[in-house]
């Protein structure tokens, strides 16, 4: 374990965090979503096409906080037509967030296009905020305090996220319209209503992890820049037993394997990188099939509800 | 509107025609409003795509993976199931198919060509299969699996190419060694791209179409997609059905990465046939389950990339813009209430279409299909 010392492990944890950020929103965004009973595989489509948004407004505006706040109202709107198609008009949910995604990589590829024919250079990024006292503490404050406002964020909603779900009386609803949205309506909850605010919650998660690539850490705005996060990030939330906390822990696996990857192949030890690249999906397949212990989606997700 | 445009929407023709045209709308909103004009943009298209010098050779080119990868989902759709792992499964063909074409020398074409094709079914079909005995097993969702095996299976391509054992020795970029002139699909257009891979295309689609509507196993797929409580109580063994659609699906899917390799490229490289899977969600959707219409909706779509490329070059509006063309193609096929909506016609009984069941994890123990 000799490269083991030769790694920094603060600067790997710190990078950790920080490849975690969209993987743990997109995964909250993907629980809320799911706990009250409507898939959402377009999370994927909703960060490029809010990472696209966020970083025109920021440009247009040379404001970054602004097109920060863009990306998140685009990603609910994204997230909104998700929902009046799986909800309103009954669209299978796989196909709807299918939908989506390919929108998304449409949509941004011919915005893209005109964009670069006009020539437009990034707005630059989000600036790291040393929290004052914090983040002088010896290896916490670097992993912790010392990061980006999306990355702040992330943080503090995982702990948002996991309270409104377990700790409110709309949580308790919210639950109630996954397992069992029949039982929910009979004791007064509007199950649409719930549904619809919680896909656009999502949607508003998955923008701010947007935000994260173009307006957090790469100040431009590429094709497909987010390329595959939404679907690992889905992972996570499995993986994660659809519970916040479970959500961020497997997105911190997740990045933490491919951090350390590009670490050690920087060092020159000798494991193909695809190998450690493909542990995410791999693990996800494990658990996915019940080899940790059953992972089993609220009960009535995926399924459109009609009052009779 | 009356009810007689009513009834005949819910019917064969209109529904997708309808589709296809809400998609142009679409896609024009889009050219609109990247300030370019949309019907120099569509010109350009379809002059990309049938009038120009190999224009329309381009499109036949550009349609042969989307007849196989449509038939690909298609027949996961019959059993109830999303394959969206086409793209894995074309990868994996791909491989496989490469490996016997410049590996194995000294065959005559006669053998060698059907030799590399059966290896990317044998690859497409092992690939397939996987998420199939994962879902018969343990319940594990399809959608998930498969799109996690589309990863994992861009990442093995990247090992065996990319220095890996798979990698041409003298050459500095990512790819095999040229598939030899034995394995190679024959150009049957002289001056073209086209290739002996048109035939297999149209030959493939009465052979599902057979498969499917006049054999045991193709009952047996239907009977578990529409219900599958009616198809065990029957005896049928769901969760072997399972695995054979999937790896039926992964097959055909598998002759898609084939058939590219030994008919367009001649090379595996790791950018193998990207993206055209997914365009494949769209080409089976628009054929609405239907293995005949997949022809017509394969070649709209590979009309639709064939052209786009031209269509970029004379109006600089991107090749994406058939994505947001197939997105809205989608999304009107998939809800018919959604056109109804449009036109203002009555409702219907027609149903929505309704593909998968249940969330992305593990189907609960007393649904389970074990």
């Amino acid at each position: 374990m000799a490269w083991l010392q030769s790694v920094d492990l603060v600067s790997l944890a710190s990078a950790t965090l920080i490849a975690a950020t969209p993987l743990v929103l997109a995964a909250l965004g993907g629980v809320m979503s799911e706990r009250s009973g409507v898939v959402n595989i377009a999370l994927e489509g909703i960060m490029l096409t809010s990472a696209f948004v966020g970083f025109a407004i920021a440009y247009v505006a040379h404001n970054l906080a602004l097109g920060m706040l863009a990306s998140i109202l685009s990603g609910m709107l994204i997230a909104a037509l998700h929902a009046v198609l799986s909800i309103e008009f009954l669209v299978d949910q796989i196909v709807s967030g299918m939908v989506i995604n390919i929108l998304a990589v449409g949509i941004t590829g011919v915005f893209y296009q005109s964009l670069l024919q006009q020539g437009v250079k990034g707005p630059g990024t989000l600036p790291i905020w040393k929290i004052p006292v914090l983040g002088s503490i010896p290896v916490i404050g670097p992993i912790f305090f010392q990061n980006g406002m999306v990355t702040y964020l992330m943080l503090v909603l995982v702990i948002v996220v996991h309270l409104v779900l377990f700790n409110t009386v709309w949580g308790l609803r919210t639950r109630a319209c996954g397992e069992h949205p029949l039982a929910a309506e009979t004791a007064g909850v509007n199950v649409k209503i719930v549904r619809y605010v919680n896909v656009v919650a999502s949607g508003a998660l998955g923008g701010l992890g947007g935000a994260y690539f173009s307006i957090q850490q790469v100040g431009q705005f590429l094709p497909n820049m987010t390329g595959g996060r939404g679907f690992i990030a889905l992972a996570a939330m499995i993986f994660g037993k659809w519970t916040p906390l479970g959500a961020f822990g497997a997105s911190l696996l997740f990045a933490g394997s491919d951090a350390l990857g590009a670490r050690l192949q920087y060092l020159g030890v000798r494991v193909p990188i695809q190998f450690l690249g493909m542990l995410p999906y791999v693990l996800t397949i494990v658990v996915v099939a019940g080899a940790m212990g059953r992972a089993i989606a609220p009960a009535a997700v995926g399924r459109p509800y009609r009052k009779s | 509107m009356n009810g007689t445009l009513a009834r005949s929407l819910s019917g064969r023709f209109l529904l997708p025609l309808f589709s296809v045209l809400l998609g142009l709308v679409a896609g024009a909103v889009a050219i609109l409003l990247v300030g370019a004009n949309p019907l120099d943009a569509y010109t350009a298209l379809f002059q990309g795509a049938f009038t120009n010098r190999n224009g329309f050779t381009e499109t036949l080119v550009a349609t042969i993976p989307y007849v196989f990868l449509g038939l690909s989902v298609l027949i996961g759709f019959r059993a109830g199931l999303f394959n969206i792992g086409g793209q894995g499964q074309l990868l994996l063909g791909g491989i496989f198919s490469a490996f016997i074409g410049y590996r194995v020398a000294g065959l005559p074409a006669v053998l060698h060509v059907p030799l590399a094709l059966l290896a990317g079914m044998l690859g497409g079909f092992l690939w397939g299969a996987i998420p199939g005995i994962l879902k018969a097993r343990t319940g594990a969702h399809e959608v998930i699996t498969t799109i996690m095996l589309n990863y994992i299976a861009a990442g093995l391509l990247d090992f065996l190419v990319n220095r890996g054992p798979m990698s041409d020795p003298h050459r500095a970029i990512p790819q095999t060694p040229a598939i030899l002139h034995s394995a190679s699909l024959p150009i049957i257009v002289p001056g073209s791209r086209l290739h002996l891979g048109l035939f297999l295309a149209i030959l493939a689609v009465p052979v599902i179409w057979f498969l499917l509507e006049r054999t045991t196993i193709g009952f047996r797929i239907r009977v578990v997609g529409l219900n599958a409580e009616a198809a065990r109580a029957s005896g049928m063994s769901v969760a072997g059905t399972m695995v054979t659609v999937m790896g039926i699906s992964g097959a055909v899917a598998g002759l898609a990465g084939a058939v590219e390799v030994l008919g367009v490229s001649g090379v595996l490289t790791p950018s193998l046939a990207s993206g055209l899977a997914f365009d494949a969600i769209a080409v089976a959707l628009l054929a609405g389950g239907n293995p005949i219409a997949i022809l017509p909706s394969a070649l709209l779509f590979g009309a639709l990339r064939s052209g786009s490329s031209f269509m970029q070059l004379q109006t600089q509006v991107s090749t994406d813009l058939i994505s947001v063309v197939q997105a809205a193609v989608i999304v009107f096929v998939a809800a018919p209430m959604l056109v109804r909506f449009i036109f203002r016609l009555r409702a219907g009984r027609a149903a929505p279409v309704s593909i998968t069941k249940g969330g992305l994890g593990q189907t609960p123990p007393e649904e389970g299909v074990a």
